[in-house]
């Protein structure tokens, strides 16, 4: 189906349920119950979901590919936010041209930074991408403010001058980004008895671009341009020796990967049109290294598993305070439920980040594969334990 | 001329900062191989030193005066600090003022501590794995103790001042004969410029002028011929990593007056001083000192207005700027040795 093996079609398609589906999937606790504050089916959430997944599938097809650990990431999906904004505010506010716009802009941009950067390699290219990314982010903040509108970011006004659409809408307020017209925030809210499921018209168009993108990416991965990046990253001297230039395939890697930022960027500021600087700081580079790392760099599906697990944490991890956790352990002596409650104090709320690097370290230490390979073993478990009862005679092979 | 001094004078203590933590960066890469994103939560670490040791200082009891009121009537609480009790007011409040350059004696052992703790329960496992998990790992515990330090000492910055005595200002115009009040500087930065220039000459003289610092050199050039002479390297290695550590914190206890400590001025800090290893040249501890300095007086010199005026913005970008030419032209930095992380 559509040129992918058949274990690749199942993974496409279930990715395809899985994000056509969210609605219902994420929000598996019925309104008003005590779980409730664990649904993440709200538009808002979702659309952040999807986006960063495609951030993070971009940067693992040049980190898990060719294993140049660029720390500078989050400029692309900066200059992706401006430029498509700047398309709201002189072109029209269909989100199409915005996106198309801002995937071309940053994949020039990508270009000219890893046309530099990729003249070296480990730890200098690290610091070569962080560099330009700073240089930027400064930038915007500083000299760039007509372009960026510095520290307040750029925004939309009534004096736009919107070639293809109006300056102002019919009830004198600033128009809001569509789709050929459909408006992007337009949601269909559906009872289902005690659920209430959201269907969002943005978040179906970001959903359609993860689509696309995973599905790329898996082309990508498949191709004998994906096998020349694994042969770069596991021996470069070697793929230099056959003859080969590996400068070209990483620069084209480098520009597909700043392209998907890009269109994460765009995306982005398609939901909310609205772009600061403070989206191409290194902190925010630092963010998709730890979802790609997480998730399991070098996988097809990881960045995506690692994307949502943080902006999961991240929104539903930071709601829980004293008062909940007082809830939950209700059922224990008060001594001991003071305890508990004490001891989880510093990791819940303000302190998830505190959650986030611990989790993160024991990833790295334990599990370099990430959540995948801790499924792929889990799943081996319970495969020997099969094996284990059908065939006793069997070692393992160690 | 005058603004030119001005400028050097200015760049000499963020380059003083840069230098301290870009050594201790070279020291552990140059010893053990390990790229250290947490080096900078070890500065912010030697600063909250500083925070906590001035707490501690002024921890008081309250005692009623029944003489005074407060504005609602009441009998007024009087916080006397406990040292003040047992010195005696004058050489209490002494303490109190000198409460950064005290932290410098509480500090070492902590920080020495902190290092240990680090290399023998983290970084020992990642010696065989590859520079991007090293980086990788060290940058999750970067998150962490930034976290950690968040919980205790909440996000706001937390002034610490220098002592009364270095807290006016120098005129060195007077000094050099120019018209007074020209060039004018901060006592508490010279002595920051001082101590750290004490610090880098000190850890020259223990690597140059020492048998363990002669063992630790050979162990850097040729680490499998100095173990095969029978030297336990690694454990001479562990303590160049504490020492490295504490490098780092009493740049950061030093730092706390010219900049209230706040829980991601480690991350601030890290990134140039990354740059600042990379243009001196991975592996070469003069070279981050080297670079150090130069960048800091680069950095400062680019924010006259002279300059701002010819390129607007070169303050922002100078550093980074520097660091992508030298890159791209010499590969080894400044003064890196042939071999090191040469790809």
């Amino acid at each position: 189906m559509l040129g992918l093996t058949k274990k690749d079609a199942t993974l496409l398609l279930v990715v395809a349920v899985l994000a056509l589906c969210a609605p219902f999937i994420l929000n598996p606790f019925p309104e008003g119950s005590a779980m409730a504050q664990f649904n993440a089916g709200y538009p808002d959430l979702m659309q952040r979901f999807v986006i960063f997944g495609i951030f993070a599938i971009g940067f693992n097809i040049l980190f898990g590919l060719t294993g140049y650990l660029s720390f500078g990431h989050a400029a692309f999906l900066g200059v992706g936010s401006y430029s498509a904004v700047w398309m709201f505010k002189l072109l029209s506010m269909n989100v199409i041209p915005a996106i198309m716009l801002s995937v071309i802009v940053s994949g020039l941009f990508a270009l000219l930074i890893g046309f530099v950067s990729l003249r070296r390699s480990g730890i200098y290219f690290s610091i070569l991408t962080l560099a330009f990314a700073q240089m930027s982010f400064n930038l915007a903040y500083s000299v760039l403010t007509p372009i960026t509108n510095g520290e307040t970011g750029l925004q939309l006004t009534l004096q736009d001058p919107r070639v293809l659409g109006q300056s102002v809408s019919e009830t004198g307020g600033i128009p809001v980004t569509s789709l050929f017209g459909i408006e992007l925030r337009s949601t269909y809210q559906m009872d289902l008895g005690a659920w209430l499921f959201q269907f969002n018209v943005g978040y179906y168009l970001c959903a359609v671009m993860l689509l696309l993108a995973f599905y790329l990416a898996i082309r990508i991965f498949r191709s004998p341009f994906g096998m020349m990046l694994r042969a770069i990253k596991s021996n470069q001297h070697r793929v230099n020796y056959t003859g080969l230039n590996p400068r070209p395939y990483t620069l084209a890697a480098f520009v597909i990967s700043g392209m998907y930022a890009g269109l994460a960027g765009g995306l982005m500021a398609s939901m909310d049109p609205l772009a600061g600087a403070e989206r191409m700081q290194w902190t925010a580079s630092g963010e998709v290294v730890l979802m790609t790392i997480l998730g399991g760099a070098g996988t097809l599906i990881g960045p995506v598993l690692g994307a949502g697990f943080i902006k999961y944490f991240e929104n539903i991890f930071s709601k829980i305070n004293d008062n909940v956790l007082h809830g939950w352990f209700s059922l224990l002596p008060d001594g001991l439920e003071n305890l508990i409650v004490g001891v989880l104090h510093p990791f819940i709320g303000k302190g998830w980040h505190l959650t986030l690097g611990i989790l993160f370290m024991l990833v790295v230490i334990f599990l370099p594969g990430g959540l995948v390979e801790g499924g792929q073993r889990i799943a081996r478990l319970f495969r020997r334990g099969k094996a284990d009862q059908t065939d006793t005679t069997t070692k393992p092979a160690e | 001329m005058d603004a030119i001094i001005l400028q050097i004078l200015n760049g000499l203590d963020k380059g003083s900062a840069y230098a301290l933590i870009a050594l201790g960066l070279t020291l552990i890469f140059g010893t053990l191989g390990v790229v250290n994103f947490a080096h900078g939560a070890l500065f912010m670490i030697g600063s909250f030193c500083a925070v906590t040791l001035s707490k501690i200082l002024n921890l008081s009891f309250e005692t009623i005066d029944p003489t005074r009121t407060d504005f609602l009537g009441n009998p007024a609480k009087i916080k006397t600090p406990y040292i003040e009790s047992w010195f005696g007011p004058e050489t209490g409040a002494a303490i109190i003022d000198w409460a950064v350059p005290l932290s410098i004696l509480f500090s070492i052992p902590i920080m020495i501590s902190i290092g240990f703790i680090m290399e023998r329960g983290l970084i020992k496992h990642f010696y065989k794995r590859p520079h991007a998990d090293q980086i990788l790992v060290t940058f999750g515990l970067a998150i962490v103790l930034q976290e950690v330090i968040k919980y205790f000492y909440g996000a706001n910055p937390i002034p610490t001042p220098a002592p009364d005595a270095f807290r006016g200002s120098f005129d060195f115009g007077a000094l050099l004969g120019i018209d007074p009040n020209v060039i004018i500087y901060p006592y508490w930065r010279l002595v920051y410029f001082a101590f750290s220039a004490v610090i880098i000459g000190g850890v020259f003289a223990f690597l140059q002028f020492t048998t363990f610092g002669m063992v630790v050199r050979a162990g850097m050039a040729d680490r499998e011929t100095v173990g095969l002479l029978g030297i336990n390297i690694d454990k001479r290695f562990t303590i160049m990593f504490g020492l490295a550590a504490a490098v780092a914190g009493l740049a950061g206890v030093m730092y706390a007056p010219i900049n209230s400590p706040n829980y991601h001025m480690g991350m601030d800090f890290l990134v140039l001083s990354f740059v600042v290893v990379v243009v001196g040249g991975m592996g070469s501890l003069p070279g981050a000192v080297l670079a150090g300095f130069m960048l800091g007086i680069l950095e400062s010199f680019s924010s006259m207005n002279e300059i701002k005026s010819l390129f607007p913005g070169i303050d922002q970008i100078i550093i980074y700027l520097v660091a992508i030419i030298i890159l791209l032209t010499r590969p080894r930095g400044l003064m890196g040795r042939k071999g090191v992380m040469e790809d």
